[in-house]
């Protein structure tokens, strides 16, 4: 599905701990997100939904973006707008003190 | 005179069959999964697309827009370009990954008993730096729990010898090792952070290796309810290396897909992995017509996502090296558009 091109990580996220099949998965996530279940692999759509929610996106020098969340950042977003527990995201919590 | 197309072999060379050719081919595979498994057979509906697909004469083929499915792989952490996290950042960024897997070189559990902080602190900076759901992935691969890699009798030199018992008191002694391997390393990754676990080949060394797996995963649920397991199978008929074991009162040894399911979704995985081997010596229409054939009845009962294992040697792509990828990609469209799988 084109992982964080598009939206294939997040469905992926679904699927893999939640263990939702993949139609449920990609509902699931697009009704989260406002989008349609269509939407989730195009990245011209997700590109600007991703930046828009601090989801983190591909970057390279000549579309960088130092001030959007991306990487553990971006899955603080990720987790609180699909209201899923991300792992790594609550023991950086605990080990940061944030909790 | 009916024109050749070129299409392949389950070697990965090229054949020149004619529409005809393939459509024997693929109705004479449907009849082996038929005859060996005693499943229903494709509707002929279904087995008219997969003529399509193979008698394609595209140099890509691809599903329609909206019906992409999630890709799981293995061994996006092995230090192909750069270090295992690096590696790991390449996927995500560069190939669009839809999930990411650390693992280490050599892929087996018993190896990792170890150098499991080690693996541990890779995989929690690697999170860290990523955004992709992340696994960490091995192979159960009982063997290497048997002598001369081992302590254990080895099962395989005493069942020719006709020592029958003590055969399956060593797989079994084995396999309770791998339990209690698989604990531990579930234990240390979840406390990096690890989003799943992936189990893969499962049942390579036959039923006391799905036994092993299956009990551990049940263990994994128990104790970390928001971890993922993905279980991936081994080949497409569970081996009886020891022949009586069984779970949730099922006799493991001869399951084909539909039964391994039913077990592994009782286990509590996740994500559930089929596994069909390629027969070089036939066409790659030939081989996922059988795959398909044996897969589909899985569909029918499945609670958790099922990504069927479509790589070198399995799911109708050839076992060479660098799978060719006009084969490759029938091999995707066919299992989305036939099996409406929920990932490859």
């Amino acid at each position: 599905m084109g992982g964080i091109r598009a939206g294939g990580d997040l469905v992926a996220r679904m699927q893999m701990t939640r263990g939702m099949r993949l139609k449920e998965a990609k509902e699931y996530v697009a009704g989260k997100l406002g989008v349609t279940p269509f939407d989730l692999s195009d990245p011209a759509v997700m590109t600007e939904v991703r930046s828009e929610l601090g989801f983190g996106r591909i970057h390279s020098y000549a579309i960088s973006q130092p001030a959007q969340a991306n990487l553990i950042e971006a899955k603080f977003n990720i987790g609180r707008v699909l209201d899923i527990r991300i792992n790594c995201v609550e023991k950086f919590k605990e080990r940061a003190g944030l909790q | 005179m009916e024109t050749a197309i070129p299409t392949r072999m389950g070697d990965g060379s090229i054949a020149r069959m004619t529409r005809s050719e393939l459509r024997a081919d693929i109705e004479d595979g449907v009849a082996q999964a038929v005859r060996r498994a005693k499943v229903e057979p494709l509707a002929a509906d279904e087995q008219e697309h997969l003529l399509d697909i193979y008698a394609s004469p595209a140099r890509f083929v691809g599903v329609d827009l909206g019906d992409e499915v999630v890709l799981s792989c293995d061994g996006t952490g092995m230090k192909t370009h750069a270090t295992r996290a690096q590696d790991m950042q390449s996927y995500e960024q560069w190939m669009g990954a839809d999930l990411l897997e650390l693992c280490p070189g050599d892929y087996s559990l018993k190896v990792i008993r170890t150098i499991l902080p080690y693996e541990a602190q890779c995989l929690h900076d690697a999170l860290l730096a990523t955004i992709a759901p992340m696994q960490y992935g091995i192979m159960p691969n009982l063997g290497l729990y048997a002598k001369d890699d081992g302590p254990c009798e080895n099962w395989s030199t005493l069942l020719p010898e006709g020592r029958i018992a003590e055969a399956r008191a060593a797989s079994e002694q084995a396999a309770e090792m791998a339990v209690s391997d698989a604990v531990r390393m579930a234990d240390a990754m979840w406390e990096a952070g690890a989003d799943a676990i992936d189990f893969d080949t499962t049942g390579a060394s036959g039923d006391p290796e799905f036994w092993a797996t299956l009990r551990v995963t049940e263990i994994i649920r128990r104790k970390y309810p928001e971890m993922g397991v993905q279980l991936g199978m081994a080949g497409e008929f569970v081996l009886g290396m020891h022949g009586e074991l069984e779970y949730d009162g099922k006799r493991l040894a001869g399951m084909w897909p539909r039964q391994q399911l039913e077990v592994v979704q009782k286990a509590g995985a996740t994500m559930y992995g089929p596994v069909v081997n390629v027969n070089t010596g036939r066409s790659c229409a030939w081989n996922m017509a059988r795959a398909l054939t044996l897969v589909k009845p899985c569909m029918e009962i499945a609670e958790i996502p099922v990504h069927m294992n479509v790589g070198m040697g399995v799911g109708a792509v050839p076992m060479f090296v660098h799978p060719p990828g006009d084969a490759a990609c029938r091999a995707a469209k066919a299992c989305v558009d036939i099996l409406r799988l929920d990932g490859l």
